[in-house]
């Protein structure tokens, strides 16, 4: 791999990243598997594209993408909660229903960003080279979401959440409304996955419908190769294990890209199969380790 | 004072398997009343507990905490009046979190909570303090995970946690059942403690008679969701378990006393 593809998965990683920690929070904090980051991805990335072909600041647009998100995350916390429909199928249904309304944010299947600005421009204009630019600015974004998240989680509202996820009849008898919780957790979730797909977008120079394809399970890979390597001990440690785990994670495919077996190598096209792959062995290990007790010693 | 009016519940209402699990029950509870609920099982004990509670809503008839009629509110806004033990240890405590943060939960009950700290510094002081009176240690582990515990430590800490800020009525719900007896002692015996020292109006479902027997001022059996039998004071002070089983069978005059409730 040569350096600029090192950084080039370091940068990728860092973005992806503050997606990781929208599905660390509800996949492992609340315990609610959901796919609806699928839609809310691309969403964040067609909503901040387009607002910036119409003029908005490229920092402004973030938060427009910040609030579709949310938006979409309650929705699917709505359904779950107060329709009473299962957790996956909630966030499935809010999913396809957001490729529909992608679509016609953007007018069409996408909107390209080229010579527009975007929240990459400062640092160039500081003098810095692109690609240092969009590595600093994304690791310390991703950095200050990542340390924003454990600073909530340990508030008294994000208590309340862990607790949620952890024992509702529990925290139901504490006088939490679940519901509430929920629907504010999911929210909170894909508002950070559709930041994460808004600067991806102004970072790759287009927004595109089907960007968000795999999202969750590239999302799920990263949380579990950051459990895996880095300990989820405590919820300050599980959080920056998320973080990392997504660096760790788009360095493993961009070295996996990198591979050739004399004429076989890798395409774009096969990871979405690797990282199935890869989930599908991370979460059996500890199962297998529990059937053969004695070869693992 | 808890004011319980011809309570209806169902299960399953209208299909084959319906059940009727409270049948009319009417109670008044005065204030600081510990009452101990017997009853063989399917008599409705559960049922009446998670009725105030909230976790279910009755089918008829009303329930007054305090001064407000709670009939129609959800589980989590009667949670302001209401501390609950169940019989599962797991239940009632957070295993992922550590004891000041679980307790730090319960001190919020009934409170909004919002964006300042989880567990603070002047939580911690009152937190050492009251662990104290557990007598386990457990006021020097306040940063330990309460999935470390056992059973009985965290059964323990969920009765603190329920009466941390005094609840008008606390449910205990055969909290000593998945325990061994001498842990099941400890517990009860805290039960005791901590219900005299707060003055807390109880309602304590066991299947043990001579618990039911020896805690209390006051006792209520209950039989295929009604009420059959409710002693008070002396009567009950002087009350045997001979006593009972006889007033028992007079009530309903059919075997209802399970192997448990004798041998317990």
């Amino acid at each position: 791999m040569t350096f600029y593809a090192f950084l080039g998965a370091l940068e990728q990683g860092f973005v992806y990243g503050i997606m990781v920690l929208g599905v660390y929070l509800t996949f492992r904090i609340l315990e609610f598997p959901d796919l609806t980051v699928d839609g809310s991805l691309p969403l964040g990335a067609a909503v901040s594209a387009v607002a910036i072909t119409h003029g908005v600041h490229p920092y402004l647009s973030l938060l427009f993408a910040l609030g579709a998100g949310f938006v979409a995350g309650t929705i699917t916390g709505l359904l779950n909660t107060k329709l009473k429909i299962l957790h996956l199928l909630a966030s499935i249904l809010t999913m396809i229903a957001l490729y529909s309304i992608n679509i016609r944010i953007m007018d069409g299947p996408n909107v390209a960003l080229l010579g527009t600005p975007t929240v990459i421009d400062p640092l160039v204009a500081m003098g810095l080279p692109g690609y240092i630019a969009s590595l600093t600015l994304f690791s310390a974004i991703s950095l200050a979401v990542t340390g924003a998240l454990i600073w909530f989680l340990h508030t008294e509202m994000g208590q309340a959440l862990v607790a949620t996820g952890d024992n509702p009849q529990m925290i139901t008898s504490q006088g939490v409304d679940t519901h509430r919780i929920i629907i504010f957790g999911v929210g909170l979730s894909n508002a950070l996955v559709a930041f994460s797909g808004a600067l991806i977008a102004q970072n790759q120079g287009a927004s595109d419908v089907n960007m968000g394809v795999g999202t969750i399970i590239a999302g799920l890979a990263s949380v579990i190769v950051g459990e895996t390597v880095f300990g989820s001990k405590s919820i300050r440690r599980a959080c920056v294990a998320a973080l990392l785990g997504s660096v760790l994670y788009r360095i493993a495919i961009a070295l996996a890209l990198g591979m050739k077996w004399g004429r076989f190598s890798f395409t774009p096209s096969d990871l979405n199969l690797i990282t199935a792959l890869l989930v599908i062995v991370a979460l059996c290990a500890p199962m297998v380790k529990e059937k053969f007790p004695y070869k693992n010693k | 004072m808890i004011i319980i009016k011809s309570l209806i519940k169902y299960f399953n209402r209208g299909s084959i398997n319906e059940v009727l699990s409270l049948d009319g029950i009417s109670v008044t509870v005065a204030s600081g009343d510990f009452i101990t609920i017997i009853g063989s099982n399917g008599a409705g004990k559960s049922t009446l507990l998670n009725c105030i509670a909230g976790t279910h809503l009755a089918d008829g008839g009303s329930i007054q905490l305090g001064a407000q009629d709670v009939s129609a509110w959800p589980e989590h806004k009667r949670a302001r009046f209401v501390g609950r033990v169940f019989q599962d240890p797991l239940l009632g405590t957070c295993a992922a979190m550590t004891i000041e943060e679980n307790l730090a939960l319960a001190r919020r009950r009934g409170c909004r909570r919002g964006l300042r700290m989880g567990v603070r510094s002047d939580d911690r002081d009152l937190f050492r303090k009251e662990l104290k009176k557990l007598g386990l240690g457990l006021e020097n582990r306040l940063k330990v995970g309460v999935g470390m515990l056992s059973g009985g430590q965290r059964q323990a800490l969920t009765m603190l946690m329920a009466t941390l800020v005094p609840p008008e009525v606390l449910l205990l719900d055969e909290h000593t059942a998945a325990l061994d007896p001498k842990t099941a002692r400890q517990i009860l015996d805290l039960t005791e403690t901590l219900v005299a020292g707060r003055q807390l109006t109880t309602l304590m479902v066991t299947h043990n008679m001579s618990h039911a027997l020896r805690y209390g001022n006051r006792l209520i059996m209950l039989h295929q969701g009604r009420l059959i039998l409710d002693i008070e004071g002396e009567e009950k002070r002087r009350l045997t378990r001979d006593d009972l089983l006889a007033r028992f069978y007079q009530a309903e005059g059919e075997e209802i006393v399970t192997d448990r409730m004798l041998l317990g």
